[in-house]
């Protein structure tokens, strides 16, 4: 028990007579680095919001870093980061004081958040940009605050909604890099996405097709599986069957 | 509490540098309240009187005299006849006519009673109604005036008439702005209350901050406190500015206690802001919240008594009238202000809209919602 972040079984979310996802059972170990793959309208993004309290699951159970995600919420919100596909940090604020707001509504310290603030600026390299507003910076820029904001609080689980969508393959590079360097200092990573080479940076993965998970293994255990060289035919091996239209 | 100060340290600085916010919330309010007063003025002068003078006696010039300089007419112009006094009603270039019978002053020496025969354009009934009535004001008095002239030498007695003298108590001098400055102080609080705070928060779901925020360990009542506080206290700063200038410019000093219109408008402006909040919940961007926002808000001045009063209204509307906050302010206002009502007299409203607040408030909390 304790060595799972994530434990997922049997999860169904119903809108109306339609299935969005389908009985999905899985654990993520803590530390792990986990993808969560699939096509568009495949049920990613669903499946995400009920592990982060954002929406109820129609049954089935679930607890996320040990808290059930029917009853304790709270919990769970405390415990998790979040950052989703659409940006969402305040472009009207500084870096400085989007920082500072998240930083405080999880409970940081004065002094914790001066430390942290220092700390991550200088990681990003955002000295110059301390005091421009979030708006005007590049979008590579933007992804990379954003995921810094979401583990200020040194989150046990941090969820990524599809983090590195149309950012160019430099940034992206980086971008893994904050990854890998979360997970060292323990943040287990949940992390969705369309990028198949960033699926080989993933300790395990699930794809997604039709609100059910049809595998989940590691990235080299799914390309023997499926006798197939990349990911991408992995992919494409799975995903062609899908019934459902893109989102 | 602490969650609190970060929540309001946000909104403060968001509103400060929102540079086409700040106009909104502070200078269009004053600027509204500078023009629309002198616009809603009630009172009707510059009636346009066409006269159909077929006597040309002197009496019939006394009377057209008499008219001409009461100040509240202006004479058109003389007709020839009724018709062409009519084409001037219909080209919009005269409000009444006023038609002297031929005879007119043969008659009245004769036989002591003559008729005069009086129309007005009704189209805009206010003025049409109370043109008439000022003008047989006019008449009632030159026929005073004559009968006086005649009574006199006769040294006989006067008949007994009841003559009326007004007194306008309150508003000694009918002056309008009086009546609606408070009135449409009261319409621009409700303007920025309602509709900014639900244009906020639903700008806060369209760029999709408010997941982030529902992801966050950040408590319903905490997100909404950090809402309300900011536009309950401007708010306050706008009704103060609307009074400074009420008092500079219009010359109303609030004759009640102005701690118990403060005190009724704290709770006001949370009951409203709690309608914005409850606006902002069920919309999914600003434009859906604009209308719903801008249906209802319609609905709450048009049935306010700001321009009709309440008193005239059918039994089905005077109900909506009583359903809508903004109806007790503006009474409370012109209570306090005008008549200077205390906090004795302005008890059920304030207990009315203490309901508003609480109800709204307590709807919009439930219906805010954390997880879906």
């Amino acid at each position: 028990m304790t060595d799972k972040a994530i434990v997922c079984k049997d999860l169904c979310k119903q809108f109306g007579d339609f299935t969005a996802v389908n009985r999905i059972s899985f654990d993520v170990n803590k530390g792990e680095i986990y993808g969560f793959l699939g096509a568009n309208g495949a049920g990613k993004t669903t499946a995400m919001r009920m592990l982060c309290g954002l929406s109820y699951p129609t049954s089935g159970e679930a607890t996320v870093a040990g808290y059930n995600v029917y009853r304790q919420q709270e919990a769970i919100k405390r415990n998790i980061g979040y950052m989703s596909q659409k940006f969402s940090l305040y472009e009207n604020l500084t870096v400085r004081e989007n920082i500072r707001f998240y930083g405080g509504v999880y409970g940081l310290s004065d002094s914790q958040l001066k430390e942290k603030g220092v700390e991550l600026i200088e990681r990003l390299g955002l000295g110059k940009e301390m005091n421009k507003l979030v708006g005007e910076l590049p979008l590579g820029w933007k992804q990379k605050l954003a995921f810094s904001v979401a583990i200020i609080h040194q989150p046990t689980i941090v969820f990524l909604d599809e983090p590195t969508g149309g950012v160019d393959p430099v940034t992206r590079r980086q971008f893994w890099d904050l990854i890998y360097h979360a997970a060292d200092q323990g943040i287990t990573i949940f992390v969705t996405t369309h990028y198949m080479d960033e699926a080989e940076y993933c300790h395990r993965l699930s794809i997604m097709v039709d609100g059910r998970i049809d595998a989940l293994d590691t990235p080299a255990e799914l390309k023997r599986k499926y006798s197939a060289r990349t990911m991408d035919e992995v992919f494409y091996a799975l995903a062609r069957g899908a019934k459902r239209s893109a989102d | 509490m602490r969650t609190l100060k970060f929540l309001l340290e946000k909104e403060f600085r968001q509103i400060f540098r929102n540079k086409s916010l700040l106009p909104i919330l502070f200078v269009l309010p004053m600027v509204q309240l500078l023009i629309m007063p002198l616009a809603a003025d009630f009172d009707i002068k510059d009636i346009r009187v066409a006269i159909v003078d077929n006597d040309h006696s002197s009496y019939s010039r006394r009377l057209t005299e008499k008219i001409g300089a009461s100040g509240y007419f202006h004479i058109e112009g003389f007709a020839a006849s009724y018709a062409e006094a009519l084409r001037l009603v219909g080209t919009g270039s005269a409000d009444i006519i006023l038609e002297i019978p031929p005879q007119f002053a043969r008659n009245l020496v004769k036989e002591g009673d003559q008729k005069v025969y009086l129309a007005a354009d009704a189209i805009n009934g206010m003025k049409g109604s109370l043109g008439a009535s000022y003008l047989t004001a006019v008449l009632t008095d030159f026929n005073n005036d004559i009968r006086v002239e005649w009574m006199q030498p006769q040294k006989m007695e006067p008949q007994p008439t009841i003559e009326i003298v007004q007194e306008n108590w309150f508003n000694p001098s009918m002056n309008y702005p009086f009546f609606m400055v408070p009135g449409i102080l009261v319409i621009l609080v409700t303007m920025v209350a309602g509709f900014i705070a639900a244009l906020n928060i639903v700008q806060e779901k369209e760029i999709g901050t408010i997941e982030q925020i529902n992801v966050t360990p950040i408590k319903k009542w905490q997100f909404i406190l950090g809402k309300l506080i900011p536009f309950w206290l401007i708010g306050m700063i706008d009704f103060t500015i609307g009074l400074l200038i009420a008092r500079l410019v219009y010359g109303i000093v609030p004759v009640g206690h102005i701690g118990t219109l403060y005190l009724f408008l704290s709770v006001y402006l949370v009951a409203l802001l709690g309608f914005g909040l409850l606006v902002s919940t069920y919309s999914d961007n600003q434009l859906q919240a604009m209308f719903v926002a801008f249906f209802f808000i319609m609905i709450f001045i048009l049935m306010s008594g700001l321009f009709t009063p309440v008193e005239n209204m059918p039994g089905w509307a005077k109900v909506i009238s009583h359903m809508t906050p903004v109806t007790y302010f503006i009474e409370v206002m012109r209570m306090i202000v005008l008549k200077g009502s205390d906090f004795g007299d302005i008890r059920t409203p304030f207990l009315i809209v203490l309901g508003f607040a609480v109800l709204l408030n307590a709807w919009a909390i439930f219906n805010y919602r954390k997880t879906s």
